[in-house]
């Protein structure tokens, strides 16, 4: 039995401990913001927070998850948009969208840890993170904008 | 010819419409018949209004644009084309809320599902606006025009002192009275639809919407996270799928052991699904699929079964012998595709000859999401969610497989988490519809990436050849190309071994250049993989090829590339083109369009500015597809390890009319990153029938630290018809890349991907 929080609200998991966090959340809750790109922690499209920091949850087991908070796409806008969200809007920067939760996701773990992040930064971190439209000058750019926005 | 009607009292869309709702719509089929349905639209996502677009009994009736005036003044528009990033869902209900005169955030869009009668529904080809402009526009000012009458005639005064000022009410400005929209909807309803010649569409400079940059329509939902894409349909009582493909195509399945399968948590049973009979087309490649209670289970499921394949004819195919195949082929005469003047008499009359060979292989489309489709199969009907941009497609080959009616199979259509083309070809929702069939259950098929992978519609490897003969100031005067290529037709007969015309007039038939002798061939090629389009499709090999051997010639000319190419066009000229007629006369092929493009994207690009060299360099490219003119100049640094960063990219584009600048340029931003991905790592090889590459660690895209840093686009100002924007940006990329890397190194790049050649 594992138990762990997503998105502010207790859950318990007693399936196969080898099921990633990944089909948990989409299969099991319900919760299909955080998308299946790779399984192979290759393109980022899964990408969640793992007590604040950017993981991906198609390769974390849940017998990892222990005691963990989780935080997916769905999480981060219970208030309204989310600044990132915002910027990324503001931008115009999806085109078909559906990697842009994992990017988003991505974005908020910077920005926790790096709210003034440089452009040398913006591409490390993101470098994890595929978009086959092509959208990644409007993510650099909704980046900066957002880090403007939360200073 | 554009018609439109009133159904107001035909119960069209009833559910998605109050009652005192104006509903239209308009078609550009002459056959207009009565019709009359009943529908309701289901709302199955907070993010997607899914529309569930009614059964229409009359079987002649093709409505193309649906537009409704609630009483509330909501304009409700169906999207009967499909979102995969393109933009449609925000482009085609502009063009009617301009000629509206609605407020833009009043309009509502309603996905459309699969039905014949809108037409053809394949969102390829980058038709969507340019197939649809007219027909919105009318549809739009029609109703505007209904409005205005109702509402004159409720106050009593002319027609003509009633102006739809400021947007979404009709005003009469000598009195100073307003009206809404949604209060004159249930009169306006009741007018007869106004005469062709009384409706008036908008000069340009009147536009509101069309040529001004807009966000996207669904942007606030997917950024959420609430969009619906076919990933996340979810059923009552769904079963989950993933299928174990014959890893050579044609190959059957001799022998299975399940049960390490069935010893897997959550995996219910193993479901055979037979094998396809040739010619391939979009039936299933057969398999084994492993049925289970979800996504994960399913996966782990199929991994697990131990399958004994017969592989059959296609085991032989090794893609490092068949390109030797393809290009001794080239160096051989082929077919004639398109000739001008006598180009074998001025060969013949010997002089400075320059031929080159160019080679680009297969290319897996890889669209974020995999293919995925969810059906639900009950005794007389089918309900099947897709990310499709094929819904009747989907609705003819699920009906086909289970013996049914086109009719009964409905096709609601998700967002697609990307398409490039691989989402036209409805295999993996035949797959969800012929399991559902089989479990009783609603089924959802998942593919996983390697699955998408290795068993792609794949792009099709080329070999090109090229001869000139040049005269003393290094022009050609006779120019010979001719390339080599699996047809896409092969997808659909066996024996297909030439490029179709469509093929050969992406990028073959004619060049824009002004070469007096002149002819393009083509050679036999005998597929051994699915064969399908990929975003931009021949252009991509067939520009390069062309594009490269163009810089070439500038180099043996002694001349700048750019100065050179222009020298090639001319002072540019209607060309002869191998294009519908009715394409001709709207669409000319004008290489002044074409030069104009390239001089802006030199202007911009800085081009001639500093000196190429020591591992710094710029390359140009320039290209007509989907009748919109392009030039890309690239610029590239190479350090001493191969490695190619791309710090800029400069794209000039005229697409005539362009309804959203900002949703176009980013067609074309991701068009540059998208021509980066195959130029520097697209490479997809078979060795004995079975794809090598399974995932993005060795099918590498372009990620943000290797894609290009800035993609500068600008939109030539144009009132010509519009054209073209989802592709048209992919094919100069790679030439432009591989002649910037000549600029900077002196490495001529003459086969994809740069892998290929040292370069990273």
């Amino acid at each position: 039995m594992v138990h762990l929080k997503i998105n502010g609200s207790a859950q318990t998991f007693d399936g196969d401990p080898d099921m990633p966090l990944l089909w948990y959340l989409r299969d099991i809750l319900g919760l299909t913001g955080t998308k299946y790109g790779c399984g192979m922690a290759l393109c980022g499209s899964c990408t969640v927070l793992e007590n604040g920091k950017a993981i991906r949850s198609c390769t974390k087991p849940m017998s990892a998850l222990e005691g963990h908070e989780i935080t997916t796409i769905e999480g981060i806008s219970t208030h309204g948009p989310h600044t990132v969200q915002k910027a990324w809007a503001e931008a115009n920067v999806p085109q078909c969208g559906y990697c842009q939760p994992g990017q988003i996701m991505q974005t908020v773990s910077l920005l926790s840890s790096k709210p003034h992040p440089s452009d040398q930064d913006i591409d490390d971190e993101m470098a994890g993170n595929i978009c086959r439209c092509g959208t990644y000058q409007r993510i650099r750019a909704a980046i900066h904008a957002a880090a403007k926005e939360t200073a | 010819m554009i018609t439109v009607e009133n159904v107001t009292r035909r119960s069209f869309l009833q559910g998605a419409f109050s009652a005192g709702a104006l509903v239209l719509c308009a078609t550009k089929s002459p056959f207009l018949t009565k019709a009359a349905a009943s529908g309701t639209i289901t709302n199955v996502s907070p993010g997607m209004m899914m529309g569930s677009v009614p059964t229409i009994d009359a079987t002649t009736f093709h409505p193309g644009v649906f537009l409704g005036i609630q009483p509330d003044g909501t304009v409700l528009i169906v999207a009967h084309r499909t979102e995969m990033g393109n933009g449609v869902r925000t482009s085609l209900p502009r063009i009617i809320a301009d000629e509206l005169d609605a407020d833009w955030s009043r309009v509502k869009v309603i996905q459309g599902d699969g039905d014949e009668r809108y037409g053809s529904q394949d969102t390829d080809g980058s038709h969507s606006v340019r197939e649809f402009f007219d027909t919105l526009r009318e549809a739009g000012a029609t109703a505007r025009l209904m409005l205005i009458r109702a509402a004159a005639q409720q106050w009593g005064v002319p027609e003509a002192q009633c102006v739809a000022d400021p947007p979404h009410v009709v005003s009469h400005k000598p009195t100073n009275r307003t009206i809404g929209y949604g209060e004159l909807a249930a009169m306006a309803a009741k007018q007869p639809v106004p005469k062709k010649e009384d409706v008036k569409l908008k000069q340009p400079s009147e536009w509101r919407y069309i040529g001004k940059p807009a966000p996207g329509y669904d942007v606030t939902d997917v950024c959420a996270g609430k969009s619906l894409y076919g990933m996340d349909v979810r059923l009552d009582g769904m079963l989950y799928a993933a299928i174990a493909h014959p890893p050579v195509l044609g190959g059957k399945v001799k022998s299975v052991d399940d049960s390490s399968a069935l010893q897997v948590k959550g995996v219910k049973k193993t479901i055979p699904i037979d094998p396809f009979t040739p010619p391939h087309q979009f039936q299933p490649l057969g398999g084994v699929a492993v049925i289970a209670d979800n996504t994960w289970s399913a996966f782990k499921g199929r991994d697990k079964l131990k399958i004994d394949w017969d592989n059959g004819g296609n085991a032989s195919y090794t893609s490092a012998d068949y390109k030797k195949e393809l290009q001794e082929t080239a160096r051989q005469p082929g077919k004639a595709v398109h000739t001008n003047g006598d180009p074998d008499a001025e060969f013949a009359k010997g002089g400075k000859i320059i031929e080159a060979e160019y080679y680009a292989p297969h290319l897996a489309h890889a669209s974020m999401e995999p293919p995925v489709a969810t059906a639900d199969v009950q005794a007389d009907k089918v309900t099947v969610w897709s990310p499709t941009q094929n819904p009747v497609g989907v609705k003819e080959e699920i009906a086909k497989a289970l013996g049914m009616k086109k009719e009964q199979v409905t096709c609601h259509v998700t967002f697609l988490g990307g398409g490039f083309g691989r989402k036209s070809k409805p295999d993996y929702a035949v797959e969800a519809a012929v399991l559902s069939k089989k479990t009783g259950k609603p089924v959802k098929v998942v593919w996983s990436r390697e699955e998408d992978i290795k068993f792609d519609y794949f792009h099709s490897v080329a070999a090109m050849y090229i001869k000139a003969a040049v005269d003393e100031n290094g022009m050609p005067k006779a120019w010979l190309q001719r390339s080599v290529f699996p047809p896409i037709s092969s997808t659909f007969d066996k024996d297909a071994v030439y490029g179709s015309d469509g093929e050969m007039s992406l990028g073959w038939n004619v060049i824009p250049f002004d070469v007096p002798n002149f002819r393009s061939e083509n050679g036999k090629a005998q597929y051994h993989v699915r064969i399908g389009w990929l975003r931009s499709v021949a252009n991509i090999y067939h520009a390069f090829a062309v594009q490269t051997f163009a810089n070439e010639l500038a180099y043996a000319a002694g001349r700048d590339p750019y100065d050179y190419l222009l020298a090639l066009i001319g002072p540019g000229k209607t060309i002869e083109a191998d294009q519908p007629k009715e394409v001709n006369g709207k669409y000319p092929y004008d290489t002044v369009r074409l030069r104009r493009v390239a001089e802006m994207a030199a202007d911009k690009a800085g081009w001639g500015k500093k000196k190429p060299g020591n591992g710094w360099g710029m390359g140009i490219a320039v290209h007509r597809s989907f009748l919109t003119y392009v030039a890309s100049v690239v610029e590239v640094e190479v350090d001493g390890g191969g490695t190619v960063r791309i710090p800029r990219v400069t794209t000039v584009l005229d697409a005539g009319i362009v309804v959203n600048p900002d949703m176009v340029r980013n067609q074309f931003q991701g068009a540059a990153v998208f021509g980066t991905s195959l130029t520097r790592t697209g490479e997809i090889t078979a060795t004995k029938g079975v794809i090598d590459q399974s995932n993005f660690h060795d099918y590498q895209v372009a990620r943000m630290n290797d894609a290009p840093v800035h993609v500068d686009v600008h939109i030539v100002e144009s009132t010509a018809p519009p054209a073209g924007v989802g592709e048209p940006g992919v094919p100069p990329m790679a030439p432009a890349i591989c002649n910037a890397i000549y600029a900077a190194t002196g490495k001529r790049v003459r086969e994809l991907p740069l892998t290929r050649n040292g370069f990273a």
